[in-house]
């Protein structure tokens, strides 16, 4: 038995072996709780509201400033949030509807049209990339295409600056130049974000509808006229 | 031990390494003719193996049309694929069936779908510049963005991409059953040709906007001949073995309806336009 047993690879036999007597087993098992976990919660609900506030604003206004810097970084996709978008969105259909003391005709579109357009339009560019097989989440893309609306938010406001002073051949010309500008640096800002997490032979393809997405909504911004 | 494993193995059949360009479309698309619709999910053929020839790489996994995996196969295209078939439904070769050579079993959602998105928004953003510029001057038109032409188009275009070919295919697939023709389209197959046929329209919409009515006319025609000619050059095999009769119906109803929504666009964005004009003159007046 016993060379059987040393010809045997170690524990092989382990099975064969029946605990008669009890061997005592004792320990300790419990959860550390770590000390700053708690003291987190307990921070965050007791702190004042104005800290809350300004943290999730603070959070929002530094995905601002990488919209407006885009290099690639992951911050915009680690920490998504959609107020960023939501605030965004609300201002430019603000800005964007018919009034409604027009006439009927006025085909401007209305506020819940710009805001349909603006997240229909996402969550179709999301579908869409996902679908080609991208690696990003729904919600991440969600939030960096709304974050990127911020340079035609920024021109939106341009133009109507532009349209108080004179609406004539001039401002089209200065307003053209404006939007043009920030459809590029939407384009360019968002695709620098999402292209890494696309295929490398399907860039083009996940890239096209977000030019189409941000072109119909620059001319938008371009065609806007203010009511009389 | 050995050779009672060897008969289990699945053995590789010479035959299906040396198929033609006709054969798979032949032999998938008669079983999937005779099963119905979602064949393409059911249409589990027995052939593992080498999966570099390209016949056996089109075999895709099978997946119930309720889950997410399924849509990701109609969307497994790539960037040069994609720029091909537009260019092949855009150009009319005589002889090449633009099914058999660019889909080649592997159609696919991406090309309709935006191609479709990309004429709707075309149309209506060249309809609002065309009315601009042709009222340009005038002190009583006052330039408004016409969003109703953006749902109008939509709801237009993407019916004609989408009902058309379920009818087509209805049709075929009831003439096939009659009739034991070599060649049949599988739905996605008609919706793809139907949605990659619609984009020589954005460059001639395009050219709308310049207010020449020749000029629309000619790019309008043009367009209506490249893409009607590689629709008909595509049903042409499916049906060439009907009654002549029947073969000619199909064919002269596939052109009447391309011209119809060719036509139609052009004419009902003029007179909404025309319509706008009078209104805001009216409205101004008052």
């Amino acid at each position: 038995a016993d060379v059987e047993e040393s010809s045997k690879p170690l524990f092989a036999g382990l099975s064969d072996i029946s605990i008669s007597e009890d061997i005592p087993v004792e320990g300790d098992i419990s959860v550390p709780i770590g000390s700053q976990n708690a003291d987190n919660d307990l921070s965050t609900l007791d702190e004042p509201v104005k800290d809350t506030i300004m943290r999730d604003l603070r959070a929002v206004g530094q995905k601002f400033v990488h919209v407006m810097y885009p290099k690639k970084s992951s911050a915009l996709l680690r920490d998504w949030d959609l107020w960023g978008p939501l605030l965004l969105c609300v201002t430019l259909a603000l800005m964007l509807q018919g009034g409604s003391a027009d006439s009927e005709e006025d085909g401007r579109p209305q506020f819940a049209e710009v805001f349909v357009i603006i997240w229909f339009g996402s969550v179709i560019i999301t579908l869409n990339s996902k679908l080609l097989g991208g690696t990003i989440s729904f919600f991440q893309s969600l939030c960096v295409l709304g974050y990127c609306i911020l340079p035609l938010t920024v021109a939106m406001i341009v133009c109507r600056i532009v349209l108080l002073g004179s609406s004539g051949g001039i401002s089209f010309a200065v307003r053209l130049i404006v939007v043009t500008a920030s459809f590029g640096w939407s384009t360019f800002a968002s695709t620098a974000f999402l292209a890494d997490s696309q295929p490398a032979n399907r860039k083009a393809l996940v890239v096209y509808p977000v030019f189409l997405f941000y072109f119909v909504i620059g001319w938008m911004i371009l065609t806007f006229s203010p009511s009389r | 031990m050995a050779r009672s494993d060897f008969q289990f193995q699945f053995q590789e059949f010479d035959d299906a390494t040396t198929v033609t360009i006709d054969d798979p479309v032949k032999s998938r698309n008669q079983r999937s003719a005779e099963t119905g619709f979602l064949e393409d999910e059911t249409d589990n053929v027995t052939l593992n193996g080498d999966d570099k020839t390209e016949f056996l790489s089109d075999q895709r996994k099978s997946a119930p049309f309720w889950t997410f995996e399924y849509y990701q196969m109609l969307f497994d295209v790539d960037s040069h694929q994609v720029k091909n078939r537009i260019v092949g439904s855009v150009l009319p070769w005589p002889g090449k069936n633009f099914v058999e050579v660019y889909l080649r079993s592997k159609p696919d959602l991406y090309g309709p779908f935006w191609i479709c998105a990309t004429l709707v928004f075309a149309i209506a953003i060249s309809g609002n510049m065309s009315s601009f510029l042709k009222h340009q001057g005038q002190p009583e038109y006052k330039y408004v963005p016409d969003f109703r032409k953006v749902t109008m188009a939509a709801t237009a275009i993407y019916s004609y991409a989408w009902l058309v070919p379920l009818a087509l295919w209805c049709f075929l697939t009831w003439r096939n059953r009659k009739t034991t023709s070599l060649v049949s389209y599988s739905f996605l197959q008609i919706v793809c040709v139907y949605g990659y046929s619609l984009s020589i329209y954005i460059p001639a919409v395009i050219l709308w906007i310049i207010p020449s009515e020749g000029l629309r006319w000619c790019s309008i025609v043009v367009a209506l001949c490249l893409s009607g000619s590689v629709l008909v050059m595509t049903f042409w095999p499916a049906t060439r073995d009907d009654k002549p009769r029947i073969t000619i119906a199909v064919m002269t109803s596939i052109v009447i309806l391309h011209v119809l929504l060719a036509v139609g666009c052009k004419v009902r964005l003029e007179t909404l336009c025309v319509i706008n004009y009078c209104v805001h003159s009216l409205a101004v007046r008052h």
